[in-house]
């Protein structure tokens, strides 16, 4: 049921037998018929599983995507936009402090190569976006590559208004840069901050500097410090 | 002509009025900071609202003041430790958000809590409700100046969050759910006391009722106030009780349930027509009720067997993605979460729900007087961790 792949490898196996899951996978192949119809060419990424729908798009193609989402299709409700970047952590798994390092031997961090999810992907920076149609139920998970050199598409705000904290967000975070949104500028962080913390290579300093309370904090209880003769830790 | 429209025509007509009056003393505008530290903000908003005279022209919420970048820090954490941390997003209700995130790594990985699992996973999830709302039926009455109900509201949430504590070992944060079911049973008696405690929770949404919904200050500050119209409360992204007081049936619970047995129980979803600060009063005080009523249905018929299912020790979760979302007490919140078969997630994104709830504000509050925005704050509920997350 997970064969309706175009791009990419389909890493997901069909989840547990319910009927109601083959149903909603048809359903979403109708959908992504459709979707082939009125995008053409810049459809180029496409995966089903869990009766879920995923729509890979050109980035170009992003508000078209979503004005053909809500105006032909019906899907009114806009549950939340957001970006992926693929590249694998160059500062390896657990972005381990210094005196984590010294405690086990470091692997060798090589960099992993880039894979991308369902779907499929080219580039590093992925956007991810999700929208339903509350009256049956149906939802669509969108993505868009977007070119490494300039991180930029069109956004959303004019067909979904919720997607402008959105696209902020992602601005911040990711430093996308999306076409027509009305003011982008920062949400969460102070406005001097510089860096897209969400990146894989902004690294995360609290990791960096401190370490890691699991491996280093072993520090002996006072009672057991020198054979406990006060007589606190003695049993009654 | 509707009730609503009505309300809604006389209260469009009031702000003309008053727009003249302005326009002839020509006052001069104003830029006004509702916060950070408001009790209409449950954490640290600032709300910076530009008047005119008494209206407000345009109004800007301001957040990042508990921004802990919980995207960030799941990046580096296993994921059975990622539950401590999404604990404190939504921090009245926190089991609820340990769920969806556990049901979006169960399916990765392609295991199902047992069957007794996941009922004690809808109870505990419906008793979280239950505590999250208790505390918003109280609150609301002090945004219109009643300050005895949240009184009552502490009192009464707290034989609700006594049994999540019998149960769970934590009064706010449980950290509780596992993947492939919940850490623990629950102790001996804890189903004749969560009874009781319904009951106690049942009398104290009555007392609301007589206290507060049929007052007429009450009414006469909400009725007709904050209107949200169906479709732009749609595409803002407006979640659970404040989309269903604008009429929307729609409810993640019944309409797409995932992992939760809440189609066990014979329940009903409430709506409203009006889409104003009284409807989402009251569906949210119908919904506390209603919490109540699926929590006895559930405790009745708990079956038996084991709480975890076979899962490794260590938790590797294989590729993919996945997203799941579950209708939490502030309303549908969801994880995508990317694996690549390591011990942690590769990235996870978090759709809070009142992050979405709040996004309306600039667009509800234009227009509307200055006492308006502590009514409509306060019926939109929201809770800062989970904006800011």
């Amino acid at each position: 049921m997970s064969s309706t792949d175009t791009a990419g490898p389909s890493t997901e196996a069909p989840r547990a037998p319910d009927s109601a899951g083959t149903a909603a996978d048809a359903e979403a192949g109708a959908l992504l018929g459709r979707a082939r119809n009125a995008l053409g060419d810049a459809l180029v990424g496409s995966h089903i599983s869990a009766g879920e729908l995923w729509l890979r798009v050109e980035s170009e193609s992003w508000a078209d995507l979503a004005a053909w989402l809500r105006d032909t299709e019906g899907f009114g409700f806009f549950s939340f936009l957001s970006a992926i970047d693929w590249m694998p952590s160059p500062f390896g798994r657990d972005m381990d402090s210094a005196v984590d390092n010294t405690l086990d031997q470091p692997e060798p961090k090589e960099a992993p190569p880039t894979e991308t999810g369902v779907s499929g992907g080219d580039t590093r920076f992925q956007l991810l976006a999700r929208v339903s149609d509350v009256t049956t139920g149906r939802s669509v998970i969108a993505k868009a590559d977007l070119s490494t050199d300039d991180l930029r598409a069109p956004s959303w705000v004019a067909v979904y208004p919720g997607a402008d904290w959105h696209e902020r967000e992602a601005w911040e975070m990711f430093g996308i840069d999306f076409d027509g949104h009305p003011g982008l500028r920062h949400i969460y962080l102070p406005g001097e901050f510089e860096g897209h913390p969400l990146r894989k290579d902004y690294p995360l300093l609290a990791r960096r500097v401190k370490p890691w309370p699991g491996l280093v904090d072993v520090e002996l209880m006072p009672e057991t410090d020198d054979g406990g003769d006060d007589g606190e830790g003695a049993a009654p | 002509m509707t009730v609503t429209e009505r309300q809604q025509l006389s209260y469009i007509a009031a702000q003309a009025a008053d727009a003249r009056v302005n326009l002839e003393i020509e006052t001069e505008g104003m830029t006004l900071n509702i916060g950070p530290q408001h009790p209409a903000t449950h954490g640290t908003l600032r709300i910076v609202a530009k008047l005119d005279g008494e209206q407000v022209v345009a109004a800007e919420p301001v957040m990042g003041y508990m921004h802990r970048g919980y995207e960030k820090l799941a990046e580096v954490r296993t994921y059975p430790q990622v539950t401590t941390l999404i604990n404190r997003i939504d921090w009245l209700g926190s089991f609820a958000n340990e769920v969806p995130f556990i049901l979006a790594a169960e399916r990765l990985m392609e295991v199902e809590a047992p069957p007794r699992a996941q009922w004690i996973r809808t109870i505990l999830f419906e008793l979280s409700r239950i505590a999250n709302i208790t505390l918003f039926l109280g609150d609301m009455a002090v945004q219109v100046g009643a300050i005895t109900p949240v009184f009552f509201a502490f009192r009464d949430r707290e034989h609700v969050l006594n049994q999540i504590e019998a149960a769970t070992g934590g009064r706010f944060h449980p950290n509780f759910d596992r993947i492939g079911g919940l850490k623990d049973d629950l102790p001996a008696g804890w189903v004749a006391e969560t009874r009781g405690a319904m009951r106690k929770i049942r009398a104290f949404c009555d007392e609301i009722e007589e206290l507060v919904e049929g007052n007429e200050i009450f009414q006469a500050r909400t009725r007709g106030i904050g209107v949200i119209p169906p479709g732009v409360g749609l595409s803002y992204g407006l979640t659970g009780a404040n989309i269903r007081a604008s009429g929307v049936d729609w409810d993640v619970r019944r309409d797409s349930p995932c992992g939760l047995v809440h189609d066990q129980v014979d329940w009903k979803v409430w709506t409203h027509p009006d889409g104003d600060s009284f409807a989402r009063f009251w569906v949210r005080l119908q919904e506390t009720r209603e919490a109540t009523k699926i929590v006895d249905q559930l405790l009745d018929g708990i079956p038996s067997g084991p709480i975890m299912a076979k899962v490794p020790v260590i938790i590797k979760v294989p590729a993919g993605e996945a997203y799941v979302e579950t209708e939490n007490p502030l309303g549908v919140m969801g994880y995508y979460v990317v694996s690549k078969g390591d011990l942690n997630p590769f990235r996870v994104k978090i759709r809070s729900a009142s992050f979405s709830n709040v996004s309306i504000t600039p667009w509800l509050l234009r227009g509307v007087y200055v006492p308006d925005i502590i009514t409509i704050l306060g019926s939109l509920y929201f809770i800062l961790g989970d904006i800011d997350r």
